[in-house]
């Protein structure tokens, strides 16, 4: 179990990280490591060059601008669980990072690594998306911000470019009338789960952001939310919710097997029992 | 003199709980294992193993740079297969070529090998090797592989069956039972999946005319005899070392094909090779275990007592039969333990030994014990069900009695000693059944359901020759041996060939010599796993390197401290029949003589001895057998509590008690730690390790992100409670209990899941007990609820 060779490159600047990754599309961005690492162990990847972005400093950045939180790349899920760095979510984003993975694994791995990597079980893929969070994605040839809900496209896959990067996450604030809820379920500490629901719901202005993970296809963002709650979201939503509602969702988007689907619907009903 | 020194002495002896003397060293880091070792010159193989599970080689590109780096079966002309035959009446032979010839049979096997400096280059080798394979049918299921027309793994046998057995006690007698429940259960295919892989370094000394592999092994003096059949060289010239191993549980305790390979390599290249084993490599294509599927059927009368089981068991044995233990002793056991500690009057059981494409199966910590445990003690709470008894008071009516001890069972097992109602009714009472049925009446605030599980089993460990004679396979335990020797200062040097990797010998071991001899356990050097330097040993399986080479220690360092009483007396001047060896010195009426003198007179001034002294010395080796060889027998209870979220289908363990007679125990801490260890390995048998294989027979879980083992947070610290019934036949009352821990917990938790479930009247009959499987179980009983509506 070991990697394939590889050029190992670790630019100090962003422009450098991109020239390298622009030259070169069979370069692989390393951050944090704990998802490529084991990869490239298993030969399941073999890019010619590594590029290491974790010495550029604009990429560890974190800051509130206007009404968004704006977190650099190679900020780590330990720095959100310690809160070394700003929130707008009303503390979701710290809840959320305290229970990823082990802490070993919260130390090294990185927000832009993990939605970049678009495993539909990580927590950031399905949070980030409920949140309504963008990304933004650069190359040499400019920048873009892309919502999160289009950036993800399926399990593992991103709408990424070749040379382009993750730069940042932009999340925006909370309103204070949201109340948010999060459940995941693995089968033991630490581990994926195989169900996942975040909630971000206002009764005041009767929507909902809804987003299932842990499937086999990118995260669903249920699209017609209202219909879970008999048409019309209000503050009575936890008992409005209507788990057949939920399960034929479920069915629709492909899940055939009824346990699966009974797991994802329990733990959508109890991020919405959660939410507050 | 042979009695025992007073126990209180220091508090070393048998009985002590003694801090690890191996601690020092392991807790630092500082242990030796095979990844450890470093020799000059010495280079890195990786295997180009198989992709699919059956295929005909049709050929083997090397690409042309790589001619000599690369070597296969073609190469290996004088390396003869790895045949390990049972002398069981009906037994088929497999053939397992070291690299593979003419057709593979698992993804895995070994088809390649690549050598150079280092692992990662050998790997960018064997990534360049192509393998031009023709994909055969695969068989991947046990049940189908035993149907006609499935894919035949060896064609020369017809079908698939290793070994087909049958025993039967009057089972007629049994059938008009007015209980009678049925159930298929099966249990998960597991890897052992230890700290450490395997491993080997393999060098070759002119100077000695010997090969010497450095292997983790549990079994080093059966692994050279394998490996001097394979290679076809005299015995004397191979040397295997195990060093520190970190944890076998039964993996490592099998002549592996990689061994072979690499001694080949080592006498063909003239320089020292090693290949350490990838999480890969052992997860799918090491040696599996437990894959077990029953049919079972359990009668008893309306109180609750047993008239008879009867049951037809396959195992799924894998593709070959492995050296030495064989394809079939999983199933054997099965037939001979499935009774349990029970007393019944009818029994029959069929068994099936199954050959598949899938890896070969070797005995895991409880070796068939857990499945039978499982099987049996789940169909038990059905019994209770339908005689509306507690599952306590079912098996209460049932279990061997000890007034009824020893006794012999309805498949001639003979039980040498023990309370097991005992046992159970410490468990019922410390988890307070009473309390658990008011708390399931009440419910749980959070919707999650409680459930009660107990198991009992018994064990039979340190069976010997009269045990293993009967399966005949190529390994049969005869007279354990210790070498005891005093050095010039006084100290005791100990050479077992049992090993320990886990086991805690170093101390324990220790502590036989201190109670025999008196010297402090610091001063005592404990020598294993080298077959240059210690006696020959069948080695740590079993559970019975307490029993066997505590006996054997116990009765070298008894025919030592002879010895040395000799001596003492010639030097004391005073008949033999006057002194007396105590406390670590020869005391007479003149006076005494310590131990460390004694050595130094026999070593340094061997001027002053008399004349007639015994030449033999101060260096004896001796040989023990239990009186009887047929094994000791410990049991324990186990009771859990669980609560389960039917939503969910998670399942936490809320309290967990084992109650544990494994005779007289050398140190109890020890003991403890073997306990706690095997409960971790059982609660994974229980709810979390599985290794599934597609219908093409590709394993699925192929990392540790797959196959998922407890961790700290999964395994909850139990509730311990020792009995101690001495074995009548053992050298201080010893049983072996290195299994147990793992063997009870599987059935006890599926039966306290099984019991929490009960009002939704869903029920689990297979391990590991998923979220997936629970919730499915739940909506099936639901389902059929309504179609009965």
């Amino acid at each position: 179990m070991k990697p394939a060779p590889f050029d190992y490159a670790r630019p100090r600047d962003l422009d450098a990280a991109l020239t390298l990754l622009g030259n070169n599309a069979s370069a692989k961005v390393m951050a944090g490591g704990q998802s490529l690492g084991p990869m490239l162990n298993l030969r399941l990847a073999q890019p010619e060059q590594i590029v290491d972005i974790t010495a550029i400093d604009e990429l560890k950045l974190a800051e509130i601008s206007g009404d968004e939180l704006v977190l650099g790349a190679c900020i780590t899920h330990a720095d959100i669980e310690d809160g070394r760095v700003p929130d707008v979510t009303g503390g979701a984003m710290r809840g959320v990072a305290a229970n990823i993975a082990y802490r070993a694994v919260r130390n090294r791995g990185t927000l832009g690594g993990s939605l970049s990597h678009a495993d539909p079980a990580a927590d950031w893929v399905s949070v980030l998306t409920a949140l309504d969070a963008r990304v933004a994605l650069r190359s040499t040839s400019g920048v873009r911000q892309v919502a999160l809900g289009d950036f993800i496209v399926g399990a593992l896959q991103s709408c990424l470019k070749s040379g382009e990067l993750v730069t940042a996450v932009h999340v925006p604030k909370r309103a204070a009338t949201a109340q948010w809820g999060y459940i995941k379920t693995c089968r033991k500490t630490g581990e994926f789960a195989h169900g996942q629901c975040a909630v971000l719901i206002d009764p005041t202005t009767a929507s909902a952001r809804i987003v299932i993970g842990a499937l086999d296809a990118a995260p669903v963002v249920v699209a017609e939310p209202a219909e879970l709650f008999g048409g019309r979201i209000d503050a009575n939503y936890k008992t409005t919710f209507d788990v057949r509602v939920a399960d034929r969702l479920l069915g629709d988007a492909g899940i055939v097997d009824a346990a699966q689907r009974h797991i994802h619907v329990t733990v959508m009903q109890r991020a919405l029992r959660e939410a507050a | 003199m042979h009695g025992r020194v007073d126990q209180h002495q220091g508090g070393q002896g048998v009985g002590a709980r003694l801090p690890r003397k191996e601690d020092d060293r392991l807790m630092r880091g500082r242990g030796q294992y095979v990844a450890d070792i470093r020799l000059a010159g010495m280079q890195d193989v990786a295997f180009v193993r198989s992709p699919l599970a059956h295929a005909r080689i049709r050929g083997i590109h090397v690409p042309e740079i790589y001619r000599d780096r690369v070597f296969t079966a073609a190469d290996l002309v004088d390396v003869n297969p790895i045949r390990a035959v049972s002398g069981l009446p009906g037994f088929k032979i497999s053939e397992q070529p070291v690299l593979a010839t003419g057709k593979v049979r698992q993804v895995g096997e070994l088809v390649a090998m690549c050598v150079a400096p280092t692992r990662a280059e050998a790997e960018d080798i064997a990534a360049a090797v192509v393998l031009d394979l023709e994909e055969l049918p695969a068989v991947s299921d046990m049940l189908q592989a035993r149907s006609p027309g499935a894919p035949l793994v060896h064609e020369h046998w017809g079908d698939n069956v290793f070994l087909e057995t049958n025993f039967e006690v009057d089972i007629s007698a049994a059938l008009d039972a007015p209980i009678k429940v049925s159930r298929e259960i099966t249990t998960a295919r597991q890897c052992m999946a230890p700290l450490e892989g395997r491993g080997a370094v393999a060098s070759f000394d002119h100077r000695l005319d010997q090969l010497t592999l450095h292997t983790a092994a549990q079994m080093p003096h059966i692994n050279r005899t394998g490996l001097a059949e394979c290679l076809g060289m005299d015995q004397g010239r191979i040397r295997v070392i195990s060093p520190d191993v970190g944890g076998g549980f039964g993996q490592k305790g099998i002549l592996l094909p990689e061994e072979v390979c690499l001694s080949w390599l080592t006498m063909r290249l003239g320089h020292p090779v090693r290949w350490i084993e990838d999480r890969r490599e052992n997860l799918t294509a090491s040696a599996n275990c437990r894959e077990h599927h029953y049919k079972i059927t359990l009668y008893a009368d309306r109180n609750g007592k047993l008239r008879g089981i009867d049951c037809e068991a396959t195992v799924d044995s894998g593709a070959y039969s492995s050296y030495p233990f064989s394809a079939c002793l999983e199933a054997a056991q099965v037939a001979s333990i499935l009774p349990g500690p029970y007393v019944m009057p009818a029994y029959r059981c069929r068994t099936f030994s199954v050959a598949t494409n899938k890896c070969p199966i070797l005995p895991y910590r409880g070796v068939a014990r857990t499945g039978v445990c499982f099987a049996l003690e789940l169909m038990l709470d059905l019994v209770a069900a339908e005689a509306g008894l507690e599952p306590g008071e079912v098996r209460l009516r049932n279990l061997v009695r000890p007034e009824q001890m020893p006794f012999d069972n309805i498949t001639n097992k003979h039980f040498d000693s023990g309370d097991y109602p005992q046992a159970l009714q410490r468990a019922l009472k410390a988890i307070d059944v009473d309390a658990l049925r008011a708390r399931q009446a009440r419910g749980e605030p959070d919707g999650r359901r409680i459930g009660l599980g107990v198991s009992i089993y018994c064990e039979q460990a340190a069976h010997g020759t009269s045990v293993y004679a009967g399966w005949g396979i190529p390994m049969v335990p005869g007279h354990e041996q210790a070498t005891a020797r005093l050095t010039p200062d006084g100290g005791l040097e100990l050479r077992v060939g049992v090993h320990s990797h886990g086991q805690s010998m170093e101390t324990t071991l220790a502590q036989v010599a201190h109670e025999m001899l008196g010297v402090d356990v610091a001063n005592v050097r404990i020598i294993l796993g080298d077959t240059a330097m210690t006696p020959y040993s069948t080695g740590t399986w079993g559970s019975r390197a307490a029993v066997m080479a505590g006996g054997a220690v116990a009765t070298a360092c008894g025919d030592l401290g002879e010895r040395i009483r000799r001596i003492g007396a010639k030097l004391l001047q005073q008949d033999i029949a006057d002194v007396e060896f105590v406390g670590g010195e020869v005391r007479g009426v003149s006076g005494s003589v310590t131990l460390r003198e004694i050595a130094h007179t026999w070593y340094r001034r061997p001027q002053d001895l008399p004349p007639d002294v015994d030449p033999g010395g101060l260096e004896v080796t001796s040989g023990y057998k239990p009186q009887r060889d047929s094994g000791t027998f410990s049991y324990a209870a186990h009771a859990a509590v669980v609560a389960v979220d039917p939503d969910l289908g998670t399942v936490e363990i809320l309290d967990y008690v084992i109650v544990e007679d494994g005779g007289v125990l050398i140190n109890p801490m020890v003991v403890d730690g073997q306990i706690f260890g095997g409960l971790a390995q059982g609660i994974g048998t229980a709810l979390y390790e599985e290794m599934p294989f597609d219908a093409a027979g590709q394993p699925l879980a192929t990392t540790f992100a797959d196959y998922l083992l407890p961790g700290p947070t999964e395994v909850p610290a139990p509730r311990l409670d020792h009995m101690e019934t001495p074995s009548p036949y053992t050298r201080f009352g010893v049983k072996g209990i290195g299994e147990g821990g793992a063997i009870a917990p599987p059935a006890a938790i599926a039966n306290a899941v099984n019991d929490a479930l009960r009002p939704f009247r869903a029920e689990l009959m297979r391990s590991p007990i998923t979220p997936h499987r629970v919730v499915e179980a739940v909506i099936a009983a639901q389902d059929a609820g309504r179609a009965a509506a």
